[in-house]
């Protein structure tokens, strides 16, 4: 099965690896997704740039409505995703565990409707 | 026709948990399994006063709820990780073979309704459900709750489980210790669920109780040398001992210090004995050892005329390091108070002190009975007032009432 894996970042975080190239959590990262990638499980990820960057889109009674900033203000905001291809949901779990950013964030792990999108992409 | 309709209830109790898990952990999908089951042992209501009860009324449920599934997956999607399942289901579509020669796959869904990514509040409504077959409106009853929301409850648990990909089975990895804890979790809940109910109307309460000892039962026989389990049925057998003795044949309420040993079973003593003789071996001690040894000083007191208050403290503090939870901490305050005096008992219970003891029953009842045999009768008075008012037991409310004594 494949898992979408919602990275959600702290704010110091999220400073760290853009102005810290050689800081503790950077090495960790690049560790982690060696890991993911020997282990023959990555499929496809990358980190986003920073919550401030974000604009929120909504069309309303047929205006497009654009707002500064991510969906839901948290203390933890999405940093960036990656998709991994397991066994279950048990491995997903473990491979969340691993992670840097959840010692500090969290990680949201969702499997991917595979079946449902194969219905209207390959038709 | 009525000895027929009841050789179907019988099969259904007996054998349902085990077919659910049987096709489940082909298909992974629990609610399709148990529309299937539910249809096939309709189809047996109709089929078997026609024709006679089946030679193998078991692989006879399995074989109709099998072909049930795989017509269901033909007028749907199917999921593509599901279609090599349902090739495997049709494959063994057509034979008879007893039961004894199917794999039993319960403990795969012990360990996936007690799963970490189900919300734990559901673990063990969801093995009443799947492995004992108990309805979400009786689910709902025993847990206090409208039957439509525990129905709506459950079956979001088990759209997760077939759709979030919680694999079915027994892990072996370094998640083991954690998993098998949230599954002996569960099966205590439904005991003490059974073992409150016991003393209600509804005699499903004292089955509800028996069925998790027979859970506990299947768990030990899949997992053999794992001490917690034998360490939880050696509690839970400890508790059976002493059932018929926890009333007076008028309904009222006897509280354990109180009961006649002799009414106490000494072939479930016997048998909780040799548990936690065998779990000790095993040099792993664990927070269900530790809840059975306190029983087993108790149920010792029906040969040495004794209770060694000293032996329970001690086991109640390791306890109190692996599991402090508000129960333990009162049942240690109220041994402590029988092995130093009603005095450091109460010590124990003002140090509880928080917003989580107002409501709780047990710290109440074991606070006024130290306050009145230390003779502070307004206090006890008071206490005696709110362990009353907190009380759901007809049994357990009368017996507080007739201690009270007016300030």
């Amino acid at each position: 099965m494949k898992y979408m894996m919602l990275v959600y970042e702290t704010a110091a975080n999220v400073e760290e690896r853009n102005h810290a190239a050689d800081s503790p959590y950077v090495a960790a990262w690049k560790t982690y997704h060696k890991a993911l990638v020997e282990a023959g499980v990555y499929v496809d990820g990358s980190p986003l740039r920073e919550p401030g960057t974000a604009t929120t889109v909504r069309v309303r009674s047929g205006n497009r409505q654009a707002q500064d900033g991510p969906l839901a203000e948290a203390k933890e905001q999405l940093g960036g995703f990656f998709v991994l291809e397991l066994p279950s949901l048990d491995a997903a779990l473990d491979w969340a565990g691993r992670c840097p950013a959840a010692a500090t964030g969290a990680l949201e792990v969702r499997p991917i409707d595979v079946a449902f999108h194969a219905n209207f992409v390959d038709p | 026709m009525e000895e027929t309709a009841r050789s179907i209830e019988e099969v259904a109790r007996s054998s349902y948990g085990r077919l659910l898990a049987y096709l489940t952990a082909r298909t992974h999908d629990v609610a399709a399994a148990e529309d299937a089951l539910g249809d096939a042992l309709l189809a047996a209501l109709t089929a078997w006063p026609r024709d006679g009860v089946p030679r193998n009324p078991q692989a006879w449920l399995l074989t109709s709820a099998r072909n049930r599934l795989i017509d269901g997956a033909r007028h749907m999607r199917v999921r593509e990780e599901h279609a090599g399942d349902l090739a495997l289901l049709l494959s063994g579509s057509g034979d008879l073979r007893p039961a004894e020669e199917w794999p039993d796959e319960r403990l795969k869904l012990f360990f996936v309704c007690a799963h970490p990514a189900i919300d734990p509040a559901l673990h063990t409504p969801l093995m009443l459900q799947t492995v004992l077959g108990l309805d979400a409106a009786r689910i709902a009853q025993v847990f206090l709750v409208l039957p439509a929301a525990m129905g709506q409850r459950l079956s979001r648990a088990k759209r997760k489980i077939r759709e979030a990909g919680i694999p079915f089975e027994v892990p072996t990895d370094h998640n083991r210790p954690v998993r098998l804890t949230a599954v002996l979790e569960a099966v205590y809940a439904a005991y003490g669920l059974g073992w409150d109910e016991a003393v209600g109307a509804d005699p499903r309460g004292r089955e509800l109780a028996s069925e998790a000892v027979w859970l506990a039962r299947a768990l030990r026989q899949a997992m053999p040398g794992e001490p917690e389990i034998q360490g939880l049925l050696a509690l839970m057998l400890f508790c059976e001992a002493r059932q018929a003795a926890r009333r007076t044949p008028g309904g009222t309420y006897v509280p354990l210090s109180e009961q006649d040993p002799a009414v106490w079973s000494p072939a479930a003593i016997r048998e909780a004995e040799a548990e936690l003789r065998a779990a000790a071996g095993a040099s792993r001690i664990g927070r269900f050892q530790l809840e059975a040894a306190i029983q087993s000083v108790h149920c010792d007191r029906a040969q040495s005329g004794r209770t060694d208050w000293h032996a329970i403290v001690a086991f109640y503090e390791q306890l109190v390091r692996l599991a402090p939870t508000l129960g333990v901490r009162v049942g240690q305050a109220a041994a402590v108070a029988e092995a130093r005096g009603a005095e450091a008992g109460l010590a124990m219970l003002d140090a509880l002190d928080g917003p989580a003891v107002g409501a709780y029953q047990p710290y109440w009842a074991v606070r006024a009975h130290l306050l009145q045999a230390l003779g502070r009768r307004d206090q006890a008075a008071k206490a005696f007032d709110r362990a009353i008012g907190l009380t759901e037991s007809d049994a357990v409310r009368s017996f507080l009432l007739a201690r009270r004594v007016p300030s």
